[in-house]
């Protein structure tokens, strides 16, 4: 099977992989990059389990194919600490509890960071509707949107 | 809010710190059961049934295994047939359900398994097993499986609990009875009277994260299994009934769990993958898509029930009648036992008859989900009692205080009940500015009640000191949802030593004593237990190490906030850290190792208050207000219990207003994907207040009930009483979706 020879920028470092045509971002950023973050629950882009961005823009990497990805620039949950220091989501998160199992985790930090970069002061809805993409069994979403609500005050500088 | 009856000033017990797992579920590190990679490592795929009910013929693997990169096909025929061997026919079931041997009893159940060199190879081995089968009629619901002359799953199941035991064979596995009183005379007594029928669909756990396991055979009969699971030594255990071979030659290793409510109490995956690493000599990793998640992982029982209560002028009920009838799937062992045995133990009533029937039917085996079974009879109870309050027109909590149980009751199940906070409960609630907030237009208020044991058995636990005074804190339980983080607090309130002092970790089979699962409420309570009595044996240790170090009698030594002091003050405390340094001297490392049967369980209650906005026009029901109040007993950890009330209580709208299994006449299921069963997502939901009400359980340490499960028994009826204060219309299927809304609208309209 011919194999397609991939560059992209991931967490900052150049990286390169070759992939079948047909194998999903998810699966190449997985088992060929060896970023086990971004999770998968369906496999269909109903969960946001797999949730990373691409270009700053949030996808659902089970539904891009992975040649798609290449020249683009992707940030995954395991590129979200700033060496070593927690992005201030990941922060809230811990101290307002907003995981429980933790398999969505992943997927809703870097759908409520895509988010707050564009809206630095969304509302409760609005959160509501941004994290909409992203299915948690665990929580009931309570303390989720709270997180992010602290979150976006921290990044604020509230 | 929490209501406590006594404030002990814990230190630690209570608090809301980090948890210990948390950073590594934030950055990504944290390794579920689809993360690991073994050198050398092939990927499996399961063959599944597109029949619901089916002879299998022949199964032809020639044309898979002569495919490129393919290592390994099996059938049923790899495995032993257990019965032939006389096993214990629970035992037969289990490994039935792994992989068919003669028939396929649903859609989705598994024929065989491929492993392959990649992923891609492995699918499509999978599509080229040939197997061929006879179609049967087949039966999806206890009203099809109950008929006469239905078509059977087993010939051979003569339905348990019937005296004198039936002749011929039927799909009802089991019949449970309890009854008390006289209806009779209780009925006859009531100044009002309502009966109902009730029914649900089966709805999924609904874990986010799909099953997984990794195994790695040896050619010495050994293995070693990595899988996603609630109790990795129950996996064990299973997982060698299967294959026919000694537990010990097993080792499991629990990976972080991605969800499982329930569903990851039972085995589907590893016993395959063993087989397949066996046969291939390397690893094998098989993950189920979400799809085979739906098809053939554990939903819960559709059921059908009839309620009929009475109640007297003064709101007391009189009496109480319950019919009902649980899918099981395609084996014995829905959640019916449980359901009787909850149904009605939120109450005192002196007459009732409560008669269950477990049901099989060609739809996959039901596995545990959330306090098993109390949720749907609770929908249909609760919805009665709400009936009621109306007709007499008392308030629906008064009518609970009514009646609730209370210490000493005798409970519809047979024991007295200890202290229990099921008032407390209902105060809270009652307390709360919710229960006053002013509803709008379209807007009703619905309140529902719930029940459960929660659960206690076997556990184990190791703490061992470290040479710098801090402690390692070893249980079998795999954390779900934070348990980590209540046995840190445990041991740091008993050692005396900041919670950042623990480490807590979740050993494999081979690391650790006998754990049964994380399920039934129970891991702080029983693993708990047996983590303060670890920690207590390690003081009694260091109070003997400090008398030995000051040569005095031991009694002249306490252990006092992580430090052993003399009684008398007469020499210089000696802290955990200093006689950890010495350890050497006084007897070599400091460690204790503690197992126990936990009896001490303590029954939990959840009331809880539902505001909800009908639209009229569509039938779409939103919920707009929502305060679940639950008896925690003690919050070790209240972040964690809040997740587990807040959790439970969405589960129960999901569950009320959305999900349900639709399968097509064939049999098969039409809706499994995400995109189709419908769970609740942000923009569903309001924020989920909380009320932890804390009645300790008089038989833990410090007073722990479980708090896993109970909050997901009421929400349906909340719901649709709360759509009957609204629009007044009494929805008794469940999900009470847009559509039968409307339905129901229009029928008072009509």
């Amino acid at each position: 099977m011919p194999r397609t020879h991939i560059t992209t920028v991931i967490n900052g470092d150049e990286t390169e992989f070759l992939t079948e045509d047909s194998t999903s971002l998810l699966n190449a950023l997985r088992d060929d990059v060896g970023l086990t973050g971004a999770k998968e629950g369906c496999g269909t882009g109903d969960c946001g389990a797999c949730s990373i961005l691409v270009d700053d823009r949030v996808n659902c990497a089970c539904l891009m194919f992975a040649p798609e990805a290449d020249g683009t620039v992707i940030v995954t949950v395991e590129g979200l600490a700033d060496s070593g220091e927690l992005h201030p989501l990941q922060q809230c998160f811990l101290e307002g509890a907003a995981l429980q199992c933790g398999i969505c985790t992943p997927g809703f930090l870097m759908a409520a960071k895509a988010l707050l970069d564009k809206n630095p002061d969304p509302t409760e809805t609005e959160i509501r509707y941004a994290l909409a993409g992203n299915l948690c069994r665990c929580t009931g979403y309570d303390k989720i949107i709270r997180a992010v609500q602290e979150a976006a005050r921290e990044m604020r500088g509230q | 809010m929490a209501i406590t009856e006594e404030n002990p000033g814990y230190k630690w017990v209570g608090t809301r710190p980090i948890r210990p797992d948390g950073l590594e579920k934030v950055t990504g590190k944290a390794r579920f059961g689809a993360d690991l990679v073994l050198p050398g490592m092939l990927y499996g795929k399961v063959v599944r049934s597109p029949h619901a009910h089916a002879r299998i013929v022949s199964i032809d693997t020639s044309a898979a295994e002569s495919m490129e990169g393919v290592k390994a096909v099996i059938t049923g025929a790899d495995f032993p047939d257990l019965s032939a061997n006389g096993a214990h026919p629970s035992d037969i079931d289990v490994a039935n359900n792994a992989i068919a041997r003669d028939k396929v009893l649903y859609e989705g159940h598994v024929v065989a398994a491929v492993a392959a060199i990649t992923r891609e190879q492995a699918e499509a081995a999978a599509k080229a097993v040939a197997v061929t089968y006879e179609v049967l009629p087949h039966v999806l619901t206890v009203d099809e499986a109950m008929a006469d002359n239905a078509p059977l799953l087993h010939e051979a199941m003569i339905t348990k609990g019937v005296d004198p035991a039936p002749e011929e064979p039927s799909n009802i596995a089991s019949k449970i009875l309890h009854e008390r009183g006289d209806l009779d005379q209780g009925f006859g007594e009531a100044d009002a009277v309502v009966e109902r029928e009730f029914t649900t669909k089966p709805v999924h756990q609904g874990y986010i994260e799909p099953h997984a396991a990794v195994a790695d055979a040896n050619s010495d009969g050994r293995a070693h299994i990595w899988c996603s699971s609630q109790g990795h030594f129950q996996m064990r255990a299973y997982t060698a009934t299967v294959l026919g071979v000694s537990p010990g030659t097993l080792k499991v290793t629990a990976a972080e769990i991605g969800g499982g409510f329930g569903g990851k109490t039972v085995i589907y995956l590893e016993p395959l993958a063993v087989r397949l690493s066996q046969r291939a000599g390397r690893p094998v990793k098989l993950v189920m898509d979400r799809d085979e998640v739906f098809r053939a992982t554990g939903p819960t029982s559709g059921t059908r029930i009839k309620v009929k209560m009475g109640v007297s002028k003064d709101g007391k009920i009189t009496a109480a009648e319950v019919w009902m009838a649980y899918e099981a799937g395609a084996y014995a062992g829905s959640p019916v036992g449980a359901a009787g045995m909850t149904a009605i133990a939120c109450y005192d009533i002196p007459n009732f008859v409560v008669e269950g029937y477990d049901v099989v039917c060609n739809k996959p085996r039901v596995a545990a989900y959330r306090a098993p079974g109390a949720p749907m009879a609770a929908f249909a109870v609760e919805s009665v009692l709400d009936e009621l309050a109306r007709n007499i027109e008392i308030d629906p909590i008064d009518i609970r205080l009514a009646n609730a149980a209370v210490e000493g009751t005798q409970a519809s199940y047979g024991p007295k009940f200890p202290r229990i906070g099921f008032v407390e409960t209902l105060e809270a609630i009652k307390e709360h500015p919710n229960y006053t907030a002013e509803l709008g237009p379209n807007q009703g208020r619905g309140v529902a009640a719930g029940f459960w044991f929660n659960a206690g058995m076997m556990s184990s636990a190791t703490v061992h000191v470290n040479e710098n005074g801090t402690a390692t804190v070893v249980t079998g339980s795999p954390d779900i949802g934070g348990s980590r983080q209540s046995m840190a607090l445990m041991a740091a309130e008993e050692l005396g030593i900041p919670y950042e002092s623990i480490k807590p970790v979740v050993a494999d089979t081979e690391t650790v004593g006998f754990n049964d699962v994380t399920g039934g409420s129970r891991v702080t309570l029983a693993t708990g237990a047996a983590v303060v009595d670890a920690c207590r044996l390690i003081v009694e240790d260091l109070r003997g190490r400090a008398a030995k170090t000051w040569d005095v009698e031991v009694d002249q030594v306490e252990w006092v906030d992580g430090q052993a002091q003399h009684v008398d003050g007469a020499q210089p405390p000696l802290s955990l850290n200093d006689l950890a340094a010495k350890s050497g001297r006084t007897g070599g490392p400091i460690s204790a190792n503690a197992s126990l049967n936990s009896r001490g369980v303590g029954a939990g209650f959840s009331t809880q208050l539902c505001d909800v906005e009908v639209d009229p026009e569509t039938g779409v029901t939103r919920v707009v207000r929502y305060l679940t109040a639950q008896d925690a007993g003690r919050a070790i950890s209240p972040d964690y219990v809040e997740g587990q009330m807040q959790g439970g209580v969405v589960q129960g709208i999901g569950w009320a207003l959305n999900e349900e299994y639709i399968h097509d006449t064939e049999g098969v299921m039409e809706n499994p994907s995400f995109l189709d069963y419908r769970m609740p997502v942000a923009s569903d939901l309001p924020m989920i207040d909380c009320a932890i009400v804390e009645v300790p359980n008089p038989a833990h340490p410090y007073g722990v009930r479980g708090v896993g499960e109970v909050g997901i028994v009421p929400p349906m009826a909340a719901v649709g009483n709360a759509i009957h204060d609204a629009v007044d219309v009494r929805m008794t299927e469940l999900p009470m979706s847009p559509i039968k809304v409307l339905e129901a609208l229009n029928e008072n309209d009509g």
